[in-house]
């Protein structure tokens, strides 16, 4: 059932571009197409649109459902909705599946015109600079000059940054969650771990699975498993399954699952190998390393942040190690070294990471407190 | 609104950036955004605090004094104001130095320790004070460094900062005795300061 708050039954569009787009790789794309969601209404003005990007294994459907009996609305319904902190009775909300992801964009798993073969490995690899170029045309078509608000947790944090800091006269609010300015080394690290378990699974064949008709969903679910344990807490790992077990085992060389954890990653990683794509998660997990808000800016993030001009909102959650608080604090001090106007906010929760897309009662309650607070 | 937080408005120029700190709800820096057109800031611990000074449209930052102010550059601010959380720090003298060194001015407001009534009922009775203003027994009170209107002027002697301006807070004792004895009639106290030239 559609409740008070939801945006209620939703269905994607597809916006086809047909120029040329020449990636920061200097690869080029002759054409590609996006696929996107919309919830609310545009005003008169076009003064209230709001750009939600979507982190890693993320997408266009960020709320609503396509149909009543889907068993899970969009991946941010939390706080997507009438009255939520992104109030759809007042924003145009426009989601999107970013260039190169799986779920029906241009990327690894759609076809190459030219070939017209899947594009698997050989579709050209993207920055986070290019999503916002892609994003940038996006919002020329769709007729708005300049977003009331972008907004993005983790990845899609770095995309929001991205708007703030290259077009800065496009974008009046800015909402980076969970955000990192740049990746650790450690980040990485754990990014190529994810990454080597596609490459050694036999069934990955360099990346042309596809022509195959196999995925390398050993690998893929291995990936998983190594960011979902990074996107959640040492505390709330042992609040949530403890040292709880299953069904007993006898054998030492047993494939089953003993402690519920071990069941509940496995169940994680192959949920999301069978709606994942294992070329755009190498993809992705590249954009991401790759990232650096101030490689063009002489390594200066104060002069980075320094060019922005919107207001800007930065939350942390102090459970997250992947993109730890004090990644978001570096964030705010360079704000400030520019004395440019921030709100920032480290949440108490153990839910790590992931926290963003929950609903945290002192998160949600500022996020919703700010967005109030955008002039549309 | 509290009589200190009265005085601190007509020390604000108009349009000017202030930094308030410890700014509970906003409720004052709100107001100071529409008297005086301020862009202001506040920093804030209480996550309750935070969400309602941002319903309030105030800027607000979620960290700890305590722990150092040094993200805030050297005249980032015209005005940083404490009102009335001096007493809270562990460190009041290094915050005070960061204060003179993130505003052009400063403007610091605390219970004043030497009050006649403190001094009396730690005179008679040989106990820590206890009353409506500082209700807080010795062993349960945030209020861990109590000063008077002369260890604070004492103070600011010691860290080179200049006392622009004073104004004193009294009950209902007159005015003539609050300007002769500050430090024993004074119940709250109000600092201009700024850094030494």
């Amino acid at each position: 059932m559609v409740q008070a708050g939801d945006v209620g039954l939703v269905t994607a569009a597809r916006e086809v571009f047909s120029e040329t787009l020449t990636l920061t790789s200097g690869r080029t794309l002759a054409g590609f197409e996006l696929i996107t969601e919309t919830y609310g209404q545009l005003n008169a003005q076009r003064s209230n649109a709001v750009l939600i990007c979507h982190a890693l294994s993320g997408n266009h459907h960020a709320a609503g459902r396509y149909d009543l009996s889907d068993p899970k609305p969009g991946w941010w319904d939390l706080h997507i909705g009438p009255g939520k902190a992104i109030d759809t009775n007042r924003f145009f909300v426009v989601s999107l599946n970013n260039l190169g992801g799986c779920d029906g964009s241009s990327g690894p798993n759609t076809m190459n015109s030219a070939t017209e073969q899947p594009w698997g490995p050989d579709f050209p690899q993207v920055s986070v600079s290019d999503w916002v170029t892609t994003q940038v045309m996006l919002a020329e078509r769709l007729g708005i000059e300049s977003w009331a608000a972008v907004i993005g947790g983790s990845l899609g944090g770095m995309q929001a940054l991205h708007w703030a800091v290259h077009y800065p006269e496009r974008v009046r609010n800015c909402v980076a969650l969970a955000a990192a300015a740049k990746l650790t080394a450690q980040n990485i690290a754990f990014n190529e771990i994810a990454r080597q378990a596609i490459l050694s699974d036999p069934d990955w064949l360099t990346g042309h699975y596809q022509r195959e008709t196999v995925t390398p969903t050993r690998g893929l679910s291995l990936a998983r498993m190594v960011g979902h344990l990074t996107y959640m807490s040492a505390d709330g790992m042992s609040d949530r399954f403890g040292r709880d077990t299953r069904t007993p085992s006898e054998t030492i060389d047993s494939d089953e699952t003993v402690f519920q954890v071990e069941s509940y990653l496995r169940y994680q990683g192959k949920q999301f190998s069978t709606r994942f794509d294992a070329n755009t998660y190498l993809l992705m997990t590249r954009a991401l390393d790759r990232f650096d808000i101030a490689a063009d800016f002489n390594d200066s993030l104060n002069d980075a942040m320094a060019v922005t001009t919107s207001r800007m909102l930065i939350i942390a959650f102090s459970s997250d190690w992947r993109f730890s608080p004090a990644r978001s604090q570096e964030l705010v001090d360079a704000l400030l070294a520019s004395g440019r106007p921030v709100s920032y906010a480290e949440i108490e929760t153990d839910a790590g990471h992931d926290a963003f897309l929950l609903d945290e009662p002192h998160y949600t309650g500022l996020f919703t407190a700010w967005m109030q607070q955008v002039v549309i | 609104m509290r009589y200190d937080l009265t005085q601190i408005e007509s020390w604000i120029p108009e349009g000017s950036r202030v930094l308030d700190l410890g700014c509970g709800d906003g409720a004052f820096l709100s107001r100071l955004q529409e008297t005086r057109r301020v862009q202001g800031m506040g920093l804030e611990l209480d996550p309750e605090n935070l969400i309602a000074a941002t319903q309030r449209g105030v800027d607000i930052v979620q960290q700890d004094m305590d722990q150092g102010l040094s993200n805030f550059p050297k005249s980032s601010f015209e005005i940083v104001v404490l009102a009335h959380a001096l007493q809270v720090l562990h460190r009041p003298d290094k915050v005070l130095q960061d204060m003179v060194r993130i505003g052009r001015e400063a403007i610091v407001t605390f219970p004043n320790f030497g009050h006649w009534r403190c001094r009396l009922h730690l005179g008679l009775t040989g106990r820590m004070p206890v009353s409506k203003d500082l209700p807080y027994h010795w062993y349960d009170t945030p209020n861990i460094h109590f000063c008077t209107v002369k260890d604070f002027e004492a103070l600011c002697a010691d860290l080179n900062i200049e006392i622009i301006d004073r104004d004193i807070v009294s009950g209902p004792t007159t005015a003539l005795f609050k300007q002769l004895l500050p430090n024993l009639f004074g119940s709250t106290a109000i600092f201009r300061i700024k850094a030494c030239d």
